[in-house]
């Protein structure tokens, strides 16, 4: 090899790289760098030894420390039940008044209520519990089977039409599938319910449907058609539809009776949990029907 | 590694005496891929400068021990040291400050503070931070000092590392090395004391109940205390540390930096006692400079990389000097250009205000004045509304329309805030929190020193005429106090 190119300024070799006219000189690490490397690799054949490294045929070599991060998982686990334990003992001996009045359980109950109600409740209700067409909106006031804080309780314990014995249940017939009136008639009670809630109807068809409701209909939906709470029946004069509030959709109602299903929660969720989960609807509807649709009921 | 800075002088035609860290360097040009760090023995030196360190050293050091041991009382169960970083807490306690995580910017701005501070310093007066208040330097120094009780000065030093292995030699060692542990034990166990309170772990840390981050934290400073002040030492600066490549950018030829006056001491060589000093320079060579000098360069080469401003070669060349009889600064804090200027035989002048200065001084000020308008504007209370967005808006039985807001009230202070909180901006809005009493205005009770989240809900009636939203804004109201946060009522589609 021939004699390397030497710096005049510094005296220092050159590696004969260049770039722009600079060029890069030669100099020598600091031995202490190859002791860091050395180092390097000590600690290396130590974390062999210690922790888990090598893949075998079978598994893989486990280190004398046994780490492993299944276990840690594992263990994990355990600790946060315990955790969930105290919160849900908490829950369970408070009452769900004053779960809602004291803040540090309101914002427990809000957390457990919201991580629950996203994996379980949100598939029907929306994510936010905005409801869809059929399944009821859960942050309005209105409320087919009560919105305070013990009804909200009682309707996620027994669901709605479900397996469980007190299931709050209640039966729209299908009065056009099943022949029980005509299309005519089924035409002419949907304008009775559009004039119901205030809307502009043909008179002469409302005029028709007059003893078509009483005969049918005012048994459940109350002879002035706000509902009744009792039977599940509800409010036809305000502004809320749970299947859509035009006329298509009001008829269609009418002709098929369409009756939605909520599954019982008791037995899956503990009861703290479902304290947690009535709380947390409760306050994301404002606080249920605090004020509102109670004073316009019969 | 050897980058000069010296414009002064072209040394590839430079003829006269090679400077023994010239012919140091020559002996050590690499023979083979690595260098061995070559041993500084640096002399112990009396006078101006030195003094200086070893007072700062003492202030510097008295600092570090003894600010987490002061005491501030702040009410309850938070902690009464004065100056505390809580990572179980999430805060940071300075004095009558406390700062929490989402205020970090205020460490930001105090940082970019710091590094405007040295940049400016830097351009002033050269690297005074390396050379009088850098923990590297601190340290070093003092690890220099233990040396010197066990192995004696520098002669003494040489002499013993170059002495078979005896009793004298083995006991001087195992001393130094004893001590050096127990200062960088000392070192990182006064660390940990500003990341928990004081007193308690200095008993927990005893009887092995401390946290473990304050063994590990320990058990690290210990180790990089020792290995950087007793073995590394300058190649810390000149190998790890950034600071001496970005100085470049902050000098120019008007800092005060640590200069050998080569228009008066050249040409250098030894004088005898009779001799005249017509016709040569100051510089009587005699070397002084370069073995008092803890980074092992000589400073007759002008400003260099390695060089970190301490002053130590100005006391040992002011010593000489006042020996042979001459004045003394041949070795002083000077400027490249009035050392330039005097060799041409005019009047130095110094600048201070250069245009480098001035916009460093005008950004200092800026930053300073930011941090003080933004501490000045402190809240108490810090108060952010987060409008639901799944639903935006939902319709209640009658028509109307209600928005779901939560909000997240901090309470910095350390009592329990009252505060009143107001809608405005919808017409016949009405404020609502489910579990609490409704009142006009909302009024809670916000816990100390902790975030409070409320949900709060806003009912007004249907507007016919607002297309999508209308601004609206809470107002928020604790004893004097009195904050507007902006938002939105939004009717979606729901007319």
């Amino acid at each position: 090899m021939s004699e390397r190119e030497r710096d005049e300024h510094s005296g220092v070799e050159t590696t004969g790289h260049e770039w722009d006219g600079l060029k890069e000189l030669d100099n020598p690490l600091p031995r202490w760098w190859l002791w860091v490397f050395y180092g390097c690799i000590v600690v290396a054949i130590v974390y062999w030894v210690l922790m888990p490294a090598w893949p075998g045929l079978k598994g893989y070599t486990p280190g004398i420390l046994k780490q492993s991060d299944r276990v840690a998982v594992v263990e994990d686990l355990q600790a946060l039940q315990a955790q969930r334990g105290r919160g849900e003992a908490m829950l369970a001996t408070a009452s769900l008044q004053q779960i809602e009045a004291d803040p540090a359980l309101q914002a427990h109950a809000l957390s457990v209520g919201q991580s629950v109600f996203g994996d379980n409740c949100a598939t029907c209700h929306g994510a936010g519990g905005g409801g869809n067409r059929g399944y009821p909106n859960l942050r309005d006031d209105v409320w087919l089977w009560g919105g305070s804080l013990e009804e909200i309780e009682h309707t996620l314990r027994v669901g709605v039409r479900s397996e469980h014995p007190d299931t709050r249940t209640s039966q729209m017939p299908a009065f056009g599938r099943d022949n029980m009136l005509t299309a005519g008639q089924v035409s002419d009670l949907t304008e009775y319910v559009v004039r119901l809630s205030g809307r502009p109807a043909d008179a002469a068809a409302v005029g028709r449907a007059q003893q078509l409701y009483a005969d049918n209909c005012a048994a459940c939906h109350t002879p002035t058609g706000v509902g009744d709470r009792l039977v599940g029946a509800p409010d036809l004069t305000d502004r809320e539809w749970l299947y859509g509030s035009d006329r298509d959709s009001i008829r269609g109602q009418i002709h098929n009776g369409r009756n939605g299903v909520m599954p019982t929660w008791e037995g899956r969720f503990s009861p703290g949990v479902i304290k947690a989960l009535a709380v947390y609807v409760h306050v994301n509807a404002g606080g249920g029907e605090a004020s509102g649709v109670a004073a316009t009921a019969p | 590694m050897t980058i000069i800075i010296d414009r002064s002088r072209d040394r590839s035609n430079a003829t006269g005496p090679v400077s023994v860290a010239e012919k140091q360097r020559e002996k050590d040009r690499p023979k083979g891929l690595y260098k061995a760090r070559v041993p500084i023995y640096p002399k112990l030196v009396h006078g101006q400068w030195r003094w200086i360190k070893w007072v700062l050293l003492i202030v510097m050091l008295a600092i570090y021990y003894i600010t987490p041991w002061i005491r501030w009382d702040r009410p309850g169960a938070l902690p009464d040291q004065a100056v505390l970083v809580d990572f179980d807490g999430g805060r940071f306690y300075f004095f009558m400050i406390q700062l929490w995580p989402q205020e970090v910017y205020f460490i930001t701005g105090l940082l970019v503070l710091s590094a405007l501070g040295l940049f400016l310093v830097t351009s002033l007066f050269g690297r005074l931070w390396c050379g009088y208040a850098c923990p590297q330097t601190v340290w070093t120094d003092l690890y220099i000092y233990i040396e010197r009780m066990f192995e004696g000065d520098r002669n003494a030093r040489m002499r013993l590392d170059a002495a078979p292995m005896s009793f004298n030699k083995l006991w001087r060692k195992a001393g130094k090395h004893a001590v050096w542990i127990g200062a960088a034990f000392g070192t990182g166990g006064a660390w940990i004391f500003y990341f928990h309170d004081a007193p308690d772990l200095i008993r927990t840390f005893w009887v092995g109940t401390a946290p473990m981050t304050a063994y590990v934290s320990c058990a690290i400073l210990t180790f990089t205390t020792y290995v950087f002040a007793g073995h590394m030492r300058e190649q810390v600066c000149t190998y790890m540390c950034p600071w001496p490549r970005i100085q470049g950018a902050m000098l120019d030829d008007q800092s005060f930096q640590v200069t050998y006056r080569y228009d008066r001491g050249e040409p250098r060589g030894p004088h005898k006692k009779a001799e005249s000093w017509e016709g040569r320079g100051d510089c009587i060579d005699c070397n002084q400079c370069v073995v008092v000098c803890p980074m092992g360069i000589d400073i007759r080469d002008g400003a260099q990389l390695e060089c970190i401003n301490c002053g130590l070669c100005i006391d040992a060349c002011n010593e000489v000097m006042e020996k042979v009889g001459r004045p003394r600064g041949l070795i002083a804090y000077d400027t490249d250009a009035a050392v330039a200027a005097r060799s041409c035989g005019q009047k130095p002048q110094h600048r201070l205000v250069r245009p480098r200065t001035l916009y460093y001084a005008i950004a200092l000020t800026v930053v300073g004045c930011l941090m003080i308008w933004g501490f000045a504007n402190r809240k108490t209370l810090d108060v952010h509304a987060l409008r639901d967005r799944n639903p935006a808006a939902v319709r209640l039985h009658d028509g109307s329309v209600r928005n779901g807001y939560t909000l997240k009230i901090a309470n910095h202070g350390f009592d329990t805030a009252t505060v009143e909180i107001r809608y405005g901006g919808v017409p016949g809005a009405t404020l609502t929190s489910p579990g609490r009493e409704a009142t006009d205005p909302l009024t809670l009770r916000v816990d100390p020193n902790r975030v409070t989240s409320v949900r709060v809900f806003v009912t007004a009636p249907a507007a016919e005429d607002v297309d999508g939203s209308r601004p609206a804004s809470f107002e928020i109201r604790s004893g004097d106090e009195r904050q507007a946060v902006r938002t939105a009522f939004e009717y979606g589609d729901l007319r």
